[in-house]
C-alpha cells in the first residue's frame, strides 16, 4: 500500500504572528516556521499503516527552497520519502489555488490513500482535503477520528458535534484526520538522522503541468482587504455566591446563554 | 576539533525533539511523581522508544550509533525540567549500559546490551560500599570467590543508582577478587542471595531509585566477569571520566531550567508596583545564572569534543563537573529566592531544584575529587 501525507510550514502555533501590510501575508520572519501540529496526527496513522500493514508513506510539501527542513522533519518520524513543489508561482495561493497544485503533485504518484491533517493552524479554512478529493474525483473521508483499512475498504469514524458517523469507501481515497484519531509519536533519533538521507524529489509547476491560471495571489478568488490586531482579551467575569447558593444558579444561565449546555 | 563547538542541524533538530517531550510529557507529571517518589516507568519507556538509552552505542548491539554529545544534549533537555529522570537516563546509560559495551566481551554485549540500549530494561553499577565511595581502592570490601567456574559474592553496595526498577535486570558490582585485585562481574536481578533494599528517603532526586545491595552467597557464573580479572578499578575509572561530561550537561539543564522558570515568574509576580523582574537585585541573579548556564555548556562541549576527538579529557571533565555542579547549586538557591516562599515548595521546579542541586556536588566523585584531579594534573 502506498500512501501519502500532505503537509504544511506554518508559522509557530504558539508564537505571536504579524501580518505584513504590503502583501497581507503573515510576516515569515517575525515568527519561527515549523510543522504544522495537526499534520503530526496524520504523520502518526500513516506510520500505523506502515508498521502494520507495510505501508510506503511518502510526505509531500508545496512550499519554498526554505521549507526543507519541515520535510525532513516530517521524515523523521520514519516516513520512507519526500516530494516538495517549489515554484515562485505559488505564492500567496488560496485553499483552491493550493488544492490544485497539491492534486496535481498527488495524480504524479502512485498512491492508495491521501491522509492529510483537517486543517492546518495558520489559516484553518478546513477546504484543502475536499477540494483535492473533488479535483482528483476521489471519495473524500474527511474529518476522521479513527480509521481502518481492510484490503481495498476504508472506514472511518467522521466526527461531528453530536458524535461521529461511520463512514465507507473505496481506496483509492483521500481523508483528512482530527486530532482525536491517536496520539502522536515523537521522533526518534534514529529518524532524525535519517532524515537527512531519504529521498526528496523537488518538483515546479510545469513538471507536474499545472495550469497557472489558477494559482498564485492575482488568481486567488479569496481577498484579504483588511486585517486588524486581535482584540485583547477581556477580564473574565468573576461570579461570587453571597452563601445562598445564588451563585450556580448564576453559572447555570450564564452557561446556557453561552450555549455551553 | 574545531575551536567553536557547534551543533549540526541534526543535532539541533534531535535537541528540539527531546526539548518539546521535556515540556509536553515529563514537566507536567514532574510534581507528582516527584511528591510520590515514583518511579516514573512510562516515562522511561518512552524515552526508550525514542532511542534515548541507546545514544552512545553501536547499532550492532541494538544502539542508535549516536555521539556521546548528543547524549548530553537529551541529559540537557530532560535535565531542564525533571533531575530525576535526568539521572535515571544518565545512570542508565552512563553507569547501567557503559560498562558492558566498554568493557564486555562480544556475547557479553549481545546478550546484555539490546534491552539495555532500547530501554527496555535498565542496569545499576555498584562501586560504593557503606566504607566509602571516594577511596574506592581501601573501601571495597565486596569479596568474590572463585568456585569452579562460579564466583561466590559476599559483601554490600550501598546508593546505587536504578537497582531496584521494575525495568532492572542487571547490576554491575566490583569485588575483591584478591588482596590489590579488583574486579567487575554482572549479576543478574533476582540471583538467589542478592537482596535489593526498599528505595532510600532521599534529601532530592526523588523519583530516582536509589538502592542499598546485599550479596550473601551470591553464585553468578565466571563468564559474568567484565573484561580481565583484576581490572575493574581501571575500568570504572574510565567510566566515571565520560560519566562527568555527562553529569555536567545534566547540571547545565538545571541552571538553564532555573533561569527559565525565574524568568517567567519574574515577569509576572509583582512587588512595589513592578514585576519583580524590574528590581535589579532580582534581575541580577537571573543574569548570572545565564552567564553559569553559557559558560559551564560551553565548557561540558569543550570536554566532549575532546573525548570524541580522541584527545585526554580526564582534567577537562573533572573542570566540567566540578563548575557546572557547583554553579547549579548557587543557580538552584538563588532560584528559589527570586521564587521567594512559592520556591520552598516542591510544587515548583525550582524548589524541586533546590532538593536535587546538591547530590551533583557529591556523586560520581564528589567535589573535592574533581579538584584532586585538577591538582593533580597541576603537578601538585
Ligand atoms: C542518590 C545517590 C545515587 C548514587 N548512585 C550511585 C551509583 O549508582 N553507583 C555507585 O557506585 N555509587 C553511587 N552513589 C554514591 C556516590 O558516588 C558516593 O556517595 C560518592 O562518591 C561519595 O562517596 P561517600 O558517600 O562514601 O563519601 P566519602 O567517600 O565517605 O567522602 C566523605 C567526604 O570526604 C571527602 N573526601 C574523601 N576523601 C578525600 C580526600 N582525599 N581529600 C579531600 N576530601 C576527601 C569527600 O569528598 C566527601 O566530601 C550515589 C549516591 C547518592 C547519594
Amino acid at each position: 500500500m502506498k500512501v501519502l501525507v500532505p503537509v504544511k510550514r506554518v508559522p509557530d502555533t504558539a508564537g505571536e504572528k504579524k501580518i505584513d501590510p504590503n502583501d497581507r501575508t503573515v510576516d515569515r520572519e517575525s515568527v519561527e516556521s515549523v510543522l504544522c501540529p495537526v499534520n503530526e496526527f496524520a504523520i502518526e496513522e500513516a506510520m500505523r499503516l506502515k508498521e502494520q500493514q507495510d505501508a510506503e508513506v511518502t510526505v509531500l510539501l508545496v512550499g519554498p527552497e526554505s521549507a526543507q527542513p519541515v520535510v525532513r522533519k516530517a521524515l523523521s518520524y520514519g516516513l520512507d520519502a519526500g516530494v516538495q513543489v517549489v515554484d515562485d508561482a505559488v505564492v500567496g495561493s488560496d485553499a483552491l489555488g493550493t488544492a490544485e497544485v497539491l492534486a496535481k503533485a498527488l495524480a504524479a504518484e502512485e498512491f492508495d490513500l491521501v491522509i492529510f491533517g483537517n486543517q492546518s493552524t495558520d489559516a484553518r479554512t478546513c477546504l484543502v482535503p475536499a477540494a483535492v478529493a473533488e479535483i482528483l474525483g476521489l471519495p473524500a473521508l474527511t474529518y476522521a477520528r479513527h480509521l481502518e483499512i481492510d484490503g481495498d475498504q476504508i472506514t472511518v469514524h467522521r466526527e461531528h458535534e453530536e458524535g461521529w458517523d461511520v463512514v465507507e469507501s473505496s481506496l483509492p481515497a483521500v481523508v483528512s484526520v482530527v486530532e482525536a484519531i491517536n496520539e502522536p509519536r515523537y521522533p526518534s533519533f534514529k529518524g532524525i538522522m535519517a532524515a537527512k538521507s531519504k529521498p526528496l524529489e523537488v518538483r515546479s509547476l510545469d513538471d507536474l503541468d499545472v495550469d497557472t491560471s489558477r494559482v498564485g495571489s492575482d488568481n486567488a478568488a479569496a481577498i484579504m482587504y483588511e486585517f486588524r490586531d486581535r482584540p485583547p482579551k477581556e477580564p473574565g467575569t468573576i461570579v461570587e455566591d453571597d452563601g445562598s447558593g445564588a451563585a450556580a444558579t448564576q453559572l447555570a444561565d450564564w452557561l446556557v446563554e453561552k450555549k455551553f449546555v | 576539533m574545531a575551536g567553536i563547538v557547534e551543533l549540526t542541524a541534526e543535532q539541533e533538530s534531535f535537541r528540539r525533539v527531546v526539548a518539546e517531550f521535556a515540556d509536553e510529557v515529563i514537566a507536567p507529571q514532574a510534581a507528582e511523581f516527584n511528591a510520590a517518589g515514583r518511579f516514573p516507568v512510562e516515562i522511561i519507556r518512552q524515552m526508550g522508544e525514542m532511542g534515548l538509552f541507546g545514544i552512545p552505542f553501536p547499532a550492532e548491539y541494538g544502539g542508535v550509533d549516536g555521539d556521546y554529545l548528543s547524549f548530553c544534549l537529551a541529559l540537557e533537555e530532560i535535565g531542564r525540567v525533571d533531575q530525576s529522570v535526568g539521572i535515571t537516563l544518565e545512570a542508565g546509560v552512563g553507569l547501567g549500559a557503559a560498562p558492558i559495551a566498554e568493557f564486555g566481551s562480544r556475547e557479553q554485549k549481545q546478550r546484555w546490551l539490546p534491552e539495555l540500549l532500547r530501554g527496555e530494561r535498565l542496569a545499576g553499577f555498584g562501586l560504593t560500599e557503606p566504607a566509602g565511595g571516594t577511596d574506592l581502592a581501601s573501601a571495597t570490601t565486596t569479596r568474590a570467590v572463585r568456585d569452579g567456574d562460579e564466583w561466590v559474592i559476599d559483601g554490600g553496595k550501598q546508593f546505587i543508582t536504578n537497582a531496584g526498577t521494575e525495568l532492572t535486570s542487571l547490576v554491575t558490582v566490583t569485588a575483591r577478587t584478591g588482596p590489590d585485585e579488583i574486579t567487575a562481574i554482572v549479576v543478574p536481578a533476582g540471583a538467589e542471595g542478592f537482596t535489593v533494599a526498599p528505595p532510600y528517603r532521599k534529601v532530592g532526586w526523588h523519583a530516582s531509585d536509589t538502592r542499598e545491595l546485599t550479596f550473601d552467597g551470591v553464585r553468578v557464573p565466571v563468564a559474568n566477569t567484565l573484561g580481565d580479572e583484576g581490572a575493574g578499578l581501571r575500568q570504572f575509572l574510565k567510566i566515571l571520566d565520560d560519566g562527568r561530561i555527562a553529569i555536567s550537561a545534566l547540571a547545565v539543564g538545571m541552571i538553564q531550567g532555573c533561569v527559565e522558570e525565574c524568568v517567567r515568574y519574574a515577569g509576572e509576580r509583582e512587588a512595589f508596583g513592578r514585576p519583580i523582574g524590574g528590581h535589579q537585585a532580582v534581575a541580577f541573579k537571573i543574569a548570572d545564572m545565564q552567564v553559569a548556564a553559557e559558560t559551564a555548556r560551553q565548557y561540558y562541549r569543550y570536554a566532549c569534543a575532546r573525548k570524541l576527538a580522541g584527545l585526554p579529557y580526564k582534567r577537562q571533565a573533572a573542570i566540567a563537573k566540578l563548575y557546572s555542579t557547583e554553579q547549579a547549586v548557587t543557580a538552584a538557591r538563588q532560584a528559589t529566592q527570586v521564587f521567594g516562599g512559592m520556591g520552598f515548595m516542591t510544587e515548583t521546579r525550582v524548589g524541586r531544584f533546590y532538593q536535587d542541586a546538591k547530590i551533583l556536588e557529591i556523586g560520581e566523585g564528589t567535589s573535592e575529587v574533581q579538584r584532586m584531579i585538577i591538582a593533580r594534573d597541576l603537578g601538585l
